[in-house]
């Protein structure tokens, strides 16, 4: 049976990092111009690490799907970043942030990697600061710091709700700075559609030229993959619209493998669709539940019913009512998985039956008015322009939406997939966030992977690896661009004469996983779901609709070729979902929970990473990474 | 450090070179109404002829000081084509819709918008302004004795010009770009050297407004003035 | 309200590819004033695919407002005729029944036409490259807390750091003039302290690269500011010009 080296240091938890630092090869000055690195995405990994190696003098090529590196999905995030600083003084340390996380990833992380996490989420924010970062200060001039996503103590730092936005300029400045320098080359709109591996080593990849459709030929001594994660396999999700799983999923299939895909987590603050022609949905952030009640009709007859005219008593406030200690601040999970629950009992509200209310009217009547826009006042701006309503007058309309995935590739301790040379960074890789991952640990697992992380083991590899310079003309590089062609010329063969276009393949897709690989699953589900997709991945290989050609700028071409990998992937997912027969973090199976509908984690037999390995022929492999616990007692939660 | 030749050729630079001459031309002018509203006195002409020798006092100073006065307006008028030429340049194809705005802090009107149509009328106008009355006035015979001493009578060349219609429209309407092209130009050039805060910024608009109002008024209102009472 | 519908007609721009000729063409679509206005284009795109016929190319990405991928003039306005929105965020129901909307891509000699209303923006990239960055590479740095920054301060850099360089101001400049987004970038970096040992070096690389692009002059109109998504102030080019102005004659 094949087994996986996490490449863990031996000795104690605090000192594994410092003592993996001390004991790396390095690569000598004058030899790092020699050597080159391809780093894919220019999201808060991808920037952070490409600027990082270029400025340690290597040579770096830079790739991106949008028309500029600083577009990437990173940007979006709204709420903070953590690290324990501890500036408020309210007892946070690393070993606190360490244990939260994983304690939030519901025991299903590695404790090595998390702590490293939380060691250099320090140097972060004392890195953002000095690239001119404008974070929230106090009028003393110091830094300022919220608590966050139910966090007992204050560690988050912010930039008004744009902190994604912030950080993600200053590694794209850093990036650019890079550029100018000369280290590092940028390639914008371009898209990785496949990994060249030559003698068993990452050396290089395939691009599409975005704007031209010209399939490009990239070589490197090793390859660092930041390209995010792939929540868009469900259509609708918060995720950018070009955000995607293909330059993962292609690595997989050259033998990378994918670790917990069936981890995903489903955000209860969305605001809900209001019809099918959306692909994109928007997430307001979980402060509101703050002071936010959510409730539907008692009765199925009232969902209709303007939510003004439906009186107190026929209202159901089901959070409080099943939760009563927490009420409105359950976890993420249980928020959403409820809101699922009254929806599928034919409560839900609003025009698809699939939003349920989030009302302000009694901490207006309790606070009021002035307080509440205080407090929230650009989330409501925000929905009031979204909805066309105003949520003084009326109660917010929300629903659970996918925000983040927490599988991905699978990586050892220093970011190596089982792919020599190949480096996975950021949402990309499966490594810090276990089942679930706590808010605000985004931006910080992006940027510690990237700053502090990838330039050290990278280095690493390269010094141990002395790769001989290849050539674009190598025969590997050739086969895997016709490999790429033929790919793209099969769907363009379809799509020429198919019937179903693009969107509404995926669309389709969407709502199998929506419903059967959501937030809560049942076996018999998880094997329909297989089904249902297999059939899609027929249809699509036998009837979608592209139009154009591959050799120009087609947005469809791309998207389609994204779907294709999707349908591949999330029959990967719902398999993963079906054979961890437990409930942990963001995977709920609805026949292991408690009697009181709480997840029920099986230690015993599921405490592993669940890591798949492609097969040309046949099922992939499942290979278990098992984790083991020496410093921290696993735990269960509840929120009653 | 920028070499002033760079940084005058610089899209910066070349609004520094605008607003500064602009500014000095503005107080040219504040002066030059000044020393006009002699003209609104009913004497006759000769508190204007007064004034108006003053400046033989300088001698061939007034020379130098003319030469840089032209040399200011010519920096602007280069300065502002050339600037000009650029930014069509850099627009290339228009929109369909032409140019709408949107309203809130912006300053799109006509003023802003034609500078360089006002700014060209009012090149010519100083065209035809210099040879009616500065030219013209070197080659002038008339002379009038005030306290004693000799005067070219300016004031009668005045006065005759501006029992002539054309005369005064040509004027008036030419004042009436001068007030446009300050309404925009004046808070303009305070934006270009960064002279302004935003809490000045509105201010620093509405003198603009007030200081192209007093000027055009103040100088259209002469040709009228003298029209009527020569009439 | 899920059975609303309304009409529009729509005048969109296609142009091939860079070297090609661009023209109007001429779609009507029923759609739910609901919907954003990229979502009715991807309906109207839907219904072309369908037909056999190319869809509208236009750029997108995270549609909440915040990416600076999309961008459109919409009836000769940036983004639309809302203020403080991207074209993501802008929604059917601020448009009339019947309207005719007239869609063209960002028109400026630095930002050439890829396809109908894709546009290259790479100049934007290229001015932050020259200079719109602190130097300061990875690595340990000094703790956080070291140098205090006021929240008045903090909170201008804030304001001017917002940009999302979509180039609406671009679009929207009738000088096709770049002034406010690289105002904007010196303005931020010039009032933080990190950012100040070259303040002068970077105005004047960052205006040198901007002017290299071919942008416009900034004419003190404000279309700029009224255009753009994130409502950046006019001031950040009035403190670019006194950067600037600082730069000719000091030495940082």
């Amino acid at each position: 049976m094949t087994t996986l080296d996490s490449r863990v240091p031996e000795g104690p938890l605090a000192e594994k990092w410092s003592k993996r630092l001390h004991d790396m090869k390095l690569v000598a000055p004058n030899n790092k111009r020699k050597r080159k690195v391809i780093v894919v995405g220019t999201g808060l990994a991808g920037a952070s690490a490409a600027a990082s190696l270029g400025e340690l003098g290597y040579q770096v090529d830079a790739f991106c799907i949008t028309d500029s590196p600083r577009r990437a999905h990173s940007i979006a995030a709204q709420g903070g970043i953590n690290a324990a600083k501890n500036y408020p003084n309210d007892g946070d340390s690393v070993w606190r942030l360490f244990y939260d996380t994983i304690k939030g990833g519901d025991f299903r992380s590695r404790e090595a990697n998390v702590h490293r996490l939380a060691e250099v989420s320090t140097a972060i924010i004392d890195q953002a600061v000095a690239q001119g970062v404008p974070f929230a200060r106090e009028y003393g001039g110091e830094l300022a710091n919220r608590s966050f996503g139910g966090a007992q103590v204050s560690r988050t730092f912010y930039a008004r709700g744009q902190t994604g936005q912030q950080l993600l300029l200053g590694a794209y400045q850093a990036l650019m700075r890079q550029v100018d320098n000369k280290t590092v080359t940028m390639f914008p709109r371009r898209e990785m559609l496949d990994l060249v591996v030559i003698d068993g080593k990452a050396r290089g990849i395939i691009t599409r030229n975005l704007v031209t459709g010209e399939l490009e030929r990239h070589q490197a001594d090793a390859v660092v993959l930041c390209t995010g994660g792939y929540g868009r396999v469900y259509f609708l999700s918060t995720n950018a619209f070009n955000s995607n799983g293909t330059a993962a999923w292609r690595c997989y299939k050259r033998g990378a493998h994918f670790a917990n895909p069936c981890y995903v987590q489903i955000h209860p603050t969305c605001i809900p669709q209001s019809g099918d022609y959306q692909s994109k949905l928007t997430l307001m952030s979980e402060s509101l539940r703050n002071d936010g009640r959510v409730w539907v009709p008692k009765e199925k007859a009232d969902v209709k019913k303007p939510a003004n005219e439906i009186p107190e008593e026929r209202r159901d406030y089901y959070l409080e009512r099943k939760y009563p200690s927490f009420g409105n601040l359950v976890p993420r999970d249980v928020a959403s998985r409820n809101a699922k629950y009254v929806c599928d009992e034919g409560r839900g509200v609003g025009a698809t039956g699939r939003a349920v209310y989030l009302d302000f009217r009694d901490a207006i009547k309790n606070q009021g008015r002035d307080t509440i826009a205080d407090k929230y006042g650009n989330l409501f701006h925000m929905y009031e322009k979204i909805t066309g309503e105003n949520p003084y007058e009326v109660p917010m309309r929300i629903y659970p939406a996918v925000h983040y995935t927490m599988g991905g590739l699978w990586v050892d301790y220093e970011l190596m997939s089982t792919i020599p040379g190949l480096f996975v960074a950021g949402e990309a890789n499966f490594s810090d966030h276990g089942a679930n991952r706590l808010g605000a640990s985004a931006l910080m697992q992006g940027l510690a992977d990237g700053y502090f992380v990838v330039p050290f083991s990278v280095g690493n590899y390269l010094a141990q690896n002395k790769v001989e310079a290849i050539s674009t003309d190598h025969a590997d590089f050739k086969r895997t661009e016709d490999e790429v062609t033929a790919h793209l010329q099969k769907m363009l063969d379809v799509g020429a004469k198919g019937n179903r276009t693009v969107i509404e393949i995926y669309r389709d897709l969407g709502e199998i996983m929506y419903d059967q690989v959501g937030m809560s699953r049942t076996p018999e589900g998880l094997k329909e779901a297989i089904t249902k997709i297999k059939k899609l991945q027929n249809d699509f290989w036998t009837d979608v609709k592209i139009p154009g050609s591959g050799d120009e700028f087609n947005k469809m071409l791309e998207v389609a070729g994204r779907l294709a990998d999707f349908l591949e992937l999330a029959e990967l997912m719902a398999r993963d979902a079906l054979h961890r027969n437990e409930s942990c973090g963001g995977h709920f199976r609805e026949d292991h929970q408690t009697p009181e509908g709480e997840a029920r984690r099986d230690d015993e037999n599921f405490c592993y990473v669940a890591a798949w390995a492609f097969k040309e022929a046949g099922e992939p492999e499942l290979i278990k990474e098992p984790l083991e616990f020496e410093n921290v007692e696993l735990s269960t939660r509840s929120y009653k | 450090m920028i070499p002033l030749k760079k940084a005058l050729n610089s899209s910066i630079g070349r609004k520094f070179v605008m607003s500064i001459s602009g500014i000095a031309l503005v107080l040219f002018v504040i002066v030059h109404l000044l020393g006009n509203l002699t003209l609104y006195v009913p004497d006759g002409g000769e508190a204007f002829n007064i004034y108006a020798s003053k400046f033989e006092l300088l001698g061939p100073f007034l020379y130098v000081i003319e030469m840089g006065l032209l040399a200011v307006i010519a920096l602007h008028i280069i300065w502002g084509v050339t600037t000009t030429v650029r930014n069509k340049r850099a627009r290339g194809n228009n929109y369909d819709s032409g140019v709408v705005t949107k309203g809130g802090p912006s300053n799109l009107n006509p003023a802003s918008r034609n500078m360089i149509i006002t700014g060209s009328i009012l090149g010519i106008f100083l065209v035809v302004h210099l040879w009616h009355f500065r030219i013209q006035k070197m080659f002038m015979d008339a002379t009038v004795i005030i306290d004693g001493k000799e005067h070219t009578d300016l004031y009668s060349l005045v006065a005759a010009s501006f029992q002539n219609p054309l005369w005064v429209a040509f004027y008036v309407i030419s004042m009436l770009f001068l007030g446009f092209h300050l309404r925009h130009g004046f808070w303009s050039a305070f934006q270009s050297l960064g002279a302004m805060k935003p809490q000045w910024s509105k201010g620093i608009y509405a003198v603009g407004l007030a200081i192209a109002v007093v000027l055009a008024v103040g100088f259209l209102g002469i040709p009228v003035y003298l029209y009527i009472i020569g009439g | 309200m899920h059975d609303e519908t309304m009409n529009v007609h729509l005048k969109v721009w296609r142009q091939a590819g860079p070297e090609s000729e661009g023209r109007f063409e001429s779609y009507s679509a029923e759609v739910n004033p609901h919907m954003s206005f990229l979502e009715m284009l991807d309906v109207v795109n839907e219904d072309l695919i369908k037909k056999g016929e190319m869809p509208i190319e236009f750029d997108s990405d995270c549609r909440e407002g915040i990416c600076g991928t999309c961008g459109c003039v919409v009836n000769g306005q940036a983004h639309g005729l809302e203020r403080g929105t991207t074209v993501c965020q802008l929604h059917m129901r601020s448009f009339r029944d019947g309207e005719t909307i007239v869609i063209e891509p960002w028109r400026a000699e630095a930002f050439p036409v890829i396809r109908d209303l894709v546009v290259d923006r790479g100049a934007f990239d290229r001015i932050i490259a020259a200079g719109g960055y602190v130097s300061v590479n990875t690595g340990p740095k000094p703790d956080a807390n070291a140098v205090k920054i006021g929240k008045d301060l903090s909170d201008r850099a804030f304001d001017a750091a917002a940009c999302i360089g979509c180039g609406a101001c671009v679009a929207a400049c009738p000088n096709a003039s770049a002034s406010l987004f690289t105002g904007a970038k010196v303005t931020q970096l010039a009032l933080m302290p990190q950012g100040a040992p070259e303040r002068g070096r970077r105005v004047r690389a960052m205006v040198d690269q901007m002017d290299a692009e071919g942008f416009g002059n900034c004419s003190n109109i404000g279309e700029c500011e009224a255009a753009c998504p994130k409502e950046i102030s006019l001031d950040n080019i009035a403190t670019m010009k006194r950067e600037y102005l600082r730069a000719m004659f000091t030495d940082h």
